[in-house]
């Protein structure tokens, strides 16, 4: 579904990723751990195309189609997905408005009827509960005062809402108290299919044992420097980064730039 | 960062929807003014003599005055003699009797307008008196406004049918040397709405006129005035478009609003007059003078503004809050974009005891414009527990736009407060982000956040307005963002 080759990303002229390659297959869930600014978000951000960053080098192919050639909300309309690692806020704009604008989109590009007020509504309603999210945070304004788990598990809504091919899940586990791990790892889990990927990061082996990945990749300095199994991520919890040996080198090259 | 400001600047090029002109055979005056013209304008509205003299010394006084020049905008000098002061379509008959008599061409236009003229094609409940240049054509739901006792009609028959009413409040609330737009109205003013809820009555539709100037070289300078009377309601539309021209022409509108005990005046505008192409050529001059006067206790007006058009605005509808317990209210969204330039605000006069005022005000510039909001909140010594709410939000779309915020606050009580909250934000890369990550288009997604800042103002708005301002925000941002 998803080929990412020897993929560099600089952001204000600082190389982040340098030569990322990562193969994923639908049905398959991808995990990505990695010390922090080791650019698991600048990876996620790429792929949903965000324009502060540039694409110095490599390819990006979804399923036959160069996604680097593709805008950002034409991605999304292919199937990617990106629940954020950090949910901004778009005062006034009711959440509910925000995802029947979202959903229509996605129905228009695929020649689908729009859904009207009432019908989404109702489809809203029961999604919400799916994440544990009282319907009345469908009338507040995007993440607007929203605590962090409940931006988390709006993200999640929203991915079960757009059904997309390819979810990207930036931490969305973290922040979060132990039952609303539950719920999310609940809502990820609902999304796993057949024809659908998942990409997910994250610092804890925790979530991995509610949401069991086929994958586990370590990604540093900008490179995937292992992958394995989920028991890598066991063993990575044990032994710490720097058993990889990546601790020292990598903080000296981020303190060279 | 800098692909997305580009994109909003895209975005914000936009069509003007509105910019036909209607092919009709018209009567206009050559250009000029003296006091034949006015003598003529006045004939012509076959105008009782009192009418005649309070325009004439209205002249006299205006060639006295200067034109402002405080106001954060910059146009060249007007030359007040190449402006026609009348242009009206011309007609068989003195004034059209019903919808029939009136021009095909003229309904079509306000068709294309989107105005519902034709009772047929009725936008449930709301009257509509339409001004088209200096004239009104046709002021529909006569019938079930006379059984509630409502006047509604131009201001030209109210002239002639009521004119006790007229001379007792018309400049009481704007006299003529208030200021020099204002003064150049009350010696030209050609047409306009005349309203008049009488006691106890809450009238019982919408009432709306709209403006359209569509001859060359003309000024509009309507005169609205609406006295609500004891215990009345009403809940007034205005709503505003003219072609699209390279010169820039003239509007200066007076509107007075008089409420007395207990009454309720809502006043609404959606102007959307041309604002010049994108590179500031073009364009209507919006100086305006609006206020309304409580005069009467527990009386209350709010003002509700829509103004995404003109290339220079200046006005300040305004509420002198005479009477005990009274309120004014001033909900603004002005939009500005390309070259356009807006100094407006309110002015909040607290006279008698217990006044409350609540000003919201939403910015947004795009473009290469310039947004300034200009707002007076004045205490008399009389004012006594008097409050104000003042909040000023400015947005901005792009980096080259600019917003000004120009709180004055005059107090002569000690025991008024006043609470003064001010913000300025941008659509900020992240929330674009946000949204086109989730499939949504740029343009779309401009404007929902745009109408999302606005949504306290918005829901002000009578509903089938709110709408159509919302729907006009998107087209005022088409382009904003490629
Ligand atoms: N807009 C930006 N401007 C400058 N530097 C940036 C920008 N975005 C990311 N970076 C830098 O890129 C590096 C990688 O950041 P990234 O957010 O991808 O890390 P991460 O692996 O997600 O870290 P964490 O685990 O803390 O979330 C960091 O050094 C960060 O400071
Ligand atoms: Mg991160």
């Amino acid at each position: 579904m998803l080929s990412i080759k020897n993929l560099h990303a600089s952001v204000e002229g600082k190389e982040i990723l340098k030569g990322i390659n990562l193969e994923i297959k639908a049905g398959e869930v991808h995990a990505i751990m990695g010390p922090n600014g080791s650019g698991k978000s600048t990876l996620s951000q790429v792929l949903a195309g965000n324009e502060a960053f540039e694409v110095t080098e490599g390819e990006v192919i979804l399923n036959g189609e160069n996604l680097l050639d593709l805008e950002t909300e034409e991605r999304a309309r292919e199937g990617i997905f990106l629940a954020f690692q950090y949910p901004v806020e778009i005062p006034g704009v009711s959440n509910l408005q925000f995802l029947r604008t979202a959903v229509n989109a996605m129905r228009k590009h695929r020649g689908e009827e729009e859904m009207n007020a009432a019908e989404f509504m109702k489809l809203a309603k029961e999604v919400s509960k799916q994440v544990d999210l009282d319907p009345s945070f469908l009338k507040r304004g995007v993440n607007e005062g929203f605590s962090g788990g409940e931006k988390k598990r709006n993200e999640i809504m929203q991915a079960l809402l757009l059904q997309p091919k390819l979810a990207i899940l930036d931490e969305t586990d973290s922040g979060l108290d132990i039952d609303a791990l539950k719920v999310v790892s609940d809502g990820v889990n609902a999304l796993r299919s057949e024809d659908r990927a998942i990409l997910m990061v994250t610092h804890y082996q925790r979530l991995l044992n509610h949401i069991v990945p086929d994958y586990v990749h370590v990604l540093a300095g900008g490179r995937i420097i292992k992958s394995g199994g989920r028991e890598l991520a066991l063993e990575l919890e044990e032994k710490g980064y720097g058993w990889l040996g990546i601790k020292d080198e990598e903080t000296a090259d981020s303190a060279a730039n | 960062m800098a692909t997305t400001d580009q994109e909003v600047n895209e975005l914000i090029k936009r069509e003007y929807e509105h910019g036909f002109v209607t092919d009709i055979e018209a009567d206009t005056f050559e250009p000029g003014l003296n006091e034949d013209v006015i003598a003529r304008l006045s004939a012509i509205k076959k105008e009782p003599e009192w009418m005649l003299e309070w325009r004439l010394k209205a002249y006299r006084r205006w060639l006295e005055m200067d034109e402002p020049d405080w106001a954060h905008v910059g146009y060249p000098k007007i030359d007040y003699n190449s402006i026609s002061y009348y242009s009206a379509p011309k007609r068989k008959e003195d004034m059209p009797q019903s919808l029939d008599e009136v021009d095909p061409e003229l309904l079509k236009t306000y068709e294309k307008l989107g105005i519902p003229l034709h009772e047929r094609e009725k936008l449930a409940g709301v009257a509509v008196d339409a001004v088209f240049d200096s004239v009104s054509v046709a002021t529909t739901f006569k019938e079930p406004l006379a059984k509630a006792g409502v006047i509604f009609c131009s201001i030209s028959e109210a002239v002639r049918d009521y004119p006790e009413l007229v001379q007792k409040y018309l400049g009481t609330v704007v006299p003529h040397g208030d200021n020099f737009f204002a003064g150049l109205n009350s010696a030209v003013f050609s047409d306009g709405t005349f309203v008049y809820v009488p006691k106890g009555v809450r009238c019982p539709m919408e009432l709306s006129t709209y403006f359209r100037i569509n001859a060359a070289n003309t000024g509009q300078f309507e005169r609205t005035l609406i006295i609500a009377d004891e215990g009345s309601y009403v809940s007034y539309l205005e709503g505003c478009t003219a072609p699209m021209r390279d010169e820039n022409q003239l509007h200066a509108a007076v509107v007075e609003l008089v409420a007395l005990d207990d009454a309720q005046i809502k006043y609404s505008t959606v102007q959307n007059w041309y604002p010049g192409d994108e590179n500031g050529k073009g364009g209507i001059y919006n100086f305006v003078t609006k206020r309304g006067a409580c005069i009467g206790k527990n009386s209350k007006i709010s003002w509700t503004q829509v103004e995404t058009g003109s290339a220079v605005t200046w006005k300040y509808p305004s509420c002198v809050l005479r009477g005990e317990n009274s309120v004014g209210e001033f909900y603004s969204v002005a939009l500005t974009h390309n070259y356009q330039q807006a100094d407006t605000g309110t002015k909040m006069i607290h006279l008698g005891k217990n006044t409350r005022s609540t000003i919201i005000s939403k910015g947004i510039s795009a473009g290469k414009s310039s947004n300034a909001y200009r707002g007076l909140v004045k205490f008399g010594p009389g004012a006594e527990g008097a409050r104000n709410f003042t909040q000023c939000d400015s947005l901005l779309i792009g980096d080259r736009c600019g917003a000004h915020t120009f709180p004055y606050i005059e107090s002569k009580n000690k025991s008024a407060i006043v609470e003064h909250e001010a913000t300025t934000s941008k659509v900020s890369d992240e929330q674009m982000f946000l949204c086109r990550q989730r499939g949504i288009d740029p343009e779309q997604a401009v404007s929902m956040i745009v109408n999302g800042f606005c949504k306290e103002v918005f829901k002000e708005l009578p509903m089938e307005f709110a709408v159509e301002a919302g729907k006009l925000l998107e087209v005022s941002l088409e382009g904003s963002v490629g």
